[in-house]
């Protein structure tokens, strides 16, 4: 077996035997508690020691503002953070199919046609090395400084390059054995392509696809920085910091935490639902 | 795809072909290979020179020699996934290409190349869904195959809840899902332990006998070849070539026992010195067998 990526047709898995009738069941609910049980220690831990320590301290409310100081003005100005943040999400969805989309069509046709390749590849990768965020005041020039549109773009581009570099290298993934047998079946290279090629590039995709999902949302609230309405969350934080008044952006960060790791986990639901034979493939190629 | 391909016998195993008993199933003349080297200064490699080989329906005939002989190159032209530099390759009386477009051919590699995207039954089907036949019709030839290899009970696993041996059975339904004139086999027990192997040789022994296709097998395992085959291919490195072919003249219907036969061990030594020979005292090998007359 050729495969040097773990992914493709099943190499002799024999970790995964089992006996004949043997059913396969999921974790059962108290399995799970006790799988996210340490996870939740540490979180809740983290913020009481984060607590006092603040308190035992005296740490100054614009170096450190407590955890319970944070909750406090998030409840507060909960509806003008709100809508900043449902603006906010609106570039970070924008800018993420727009940059997905557009990095799943042009791997496609890189890993399609070797011309394209060999000329586009290098460029891709060099180009996914960068820091592309350092665009964004470019970018607000370019797509209007308080629009939506040139947040989506910063957002856009961002994920455009993994999900491309991804895409092509999953379709590129399938072994040498698993495209023979094709061959031998005389099968097409449309037939190829759907039932091989594109299954195989399926958990590459959504490795970048849970990048792109925490890429796009730094894109969105960077570009904000440099020039937005005063509900985003980028001007937000922008905004009160100056004014020393840290509670308030800490609570703009917490939507913009919250607006990541939803996302993220969006996406790995996704994953499941679409690709469940890789969804233990956390260790994915990146 | 043209239509002419979807209409390709499916379902059923194929009808023997009228001139079965006139037209070999393979006829292999004068094959020649030569790898061009792919980095400036190295050399081309001949990887099988003047192969002269007939195989007529029914048998099993396997393919021995060291590594780098060529065996693998032998199958791989017959089945048409690799080109031949001189000679021809015929199969059914036509050339190889044809006869692969004709899914003249089922495929075992040493690797089960199962799509772990499927359930055991749907990897079955695969060759039956690129033909286009219905979903009724597939789900009943592939209950069928996996039957026929005793993974009934798993048509809805996923292959990789399935041990190494299991996997290649699938993976053996799959090539006999098409009702194929010729299994081509490419050391598909080379990654099992001894003892799955062994089973795995009366497995396939009694799917042999039970589907009456064509096998060709290639395996660096002397007793694997000998307990298998009504033929043994011998073949020796650089260039690849045959160098001997010997008659197994084993009782027919083979089981445990057949492993204990005294003629077993004989044609096991034979095969064994053959293979010795075959490599010679020196690099160029001298005394050579030559195959020629030896498929009648």
């Amino acid at each position: 077996m050729t495969a040097a990526a773990p992914s493709g047709a099943s190499a002799a898995s024999a970790a995964g035997t089992v006996a004949a009738g043997a059913v396969l069941r999921g974790p059962t609910f108290g399995e799970r508690v006790r799988e996210w049980l340490p996870a939740a220690v540490l979180f809740v831990g983290a913020l009481a020691a984060w607590e006092v320590i603040v308190r035992v301290f005296q740490i100054k409310q614009f170096i450190l503002p407590s955890p319970v100081a944070i909750a406090t003005a998030w409840w507060t100005y909960l509806p003008e953070l709100s809508s900043a943040a449902a603006y906010t999400l609106v570039e970070v969805v924008g800018g993420l199919l727009i940059g997905v989309t557009a990095g799943i069509l042009a791997g496609a046709v890189t890993a399609r046609y070797a011309a394209v390749r060999e000329a586009a590849l290098p460029f891709a990768v060099a180009a996914n090395s960068i820091p592309i965020v350092a665009f964004a005041p470019i970018f607000n020039i370019w797509f209007g400084l308080d629009t939506q549109v040139s947040k989506m773009m910063i957002a856009a581009v961002l994920c455009f390059f993994p999900v491309m570099i991804n895409t092509v290298r999953g379709l590129l993934s399938a072994p040498a054995p698993a495209l023979e047998l094709m061959r031998s079946y005389a099968a097409s290279d449309r037939e190829t392509f759907l039932r091989v090629r594109v299954p195989s590039a399926v958990p590459y995709v959504f490795t970048a696809l849970r990048v792109s999902a925490t890429l796009a949302t730094i894109g969105a609230v960077i570009g904000e920085y440099f020039g937005a309405p005063k509900v985003s969350l980028g001007q937000y934080i922008v905004t009160y910091s100056s004014y020393l008044n840290f509670e308030r952006s800490w609570g703009a960060i917490v939507f913009a935490a919250a607006m990541g790791i939803g996302l993220y986990v969006l996406v790995v639901l996704v994953e499941r639902l679409v690709a469940p034979w890789a969804a233990d493939r956390s260790g994915a190629p990146a | 795809m043209t239509d002419a391909a979807i209409s390709a016998p499916a379902a059923t195993p194929a009808p023997a072909a009228v001139s079965a008993t006139t037209v070999p199933v393979v006829q292999l003349t004068g094959v020649s290979k030569v790898f061009q080297p792919t980095s400036q200064g190295a050399r081309p490699v001949e990887a099988l020179k003047g192969i002269d080989l007939t195989v007529r329906r029914g048998e099993f005939v396997s393919l021995i020699g060291p590594s780098g002989c060529g065996k693998s190159t032998l199958l791989r032209a017959i089945g048409d996934l690799t080109s031949v530099t001189e000679g021809s390759v015929a199969v059914n009386g036509k050339p190889a290409a044809q006869a692969r477009r004709d899914r003249d051919y089922g495929m075992v590699f040493q690797a089960p190349v199962l799509f772990e995207w499927r359930s055991v039954q749907e990897n079955v089907e695969l060759p039956l869904e690129i033909i286009g036949r219905p979903p009724h019709e597939r789900a009943v030839r592939a209950r069928e195959m996996l039957d026929l290899v005793e993974l009934g009970e798993f048509m809805s696993h996923r292959p990789w809840q399935l041990s190494g041996g299991m996997q290649q059975r699938v993976a053996i339904a799959r090539a006999l899902a098409l009702g194929p004139d010729i299994l081509l086999m490419d050391e598909p027990f080379g990654a099992l332990d001894e003892m799955t192997r062994e089973r795995m040789n009366l497995e396939l022994l009694r799917i042999w006998e039970r589907t009456g296709t064509t096998v060709i097998f290639v395996t660096h395992s002397i007793p694997e070849a000998v307990f298998l085959s009504t033929r043994v291919v011998v073949m020796s490195a650089r260039p690849g070539r045959i160098t001997d072919v010997v008659d197994v003249d084993l009782p027919h219907s083979r089981d445990v026992e057949t492993r204990e036969l005294e003629r077993y061990f004989e044609l096991v030594t034979r095969v064994r010195e053959s293979l010795r020979r075959g490599e010679g005292p020196s690099s160029g090998g001298t005394a050579r067998v030559r195959a020629e007359g030896l498929s009648a």
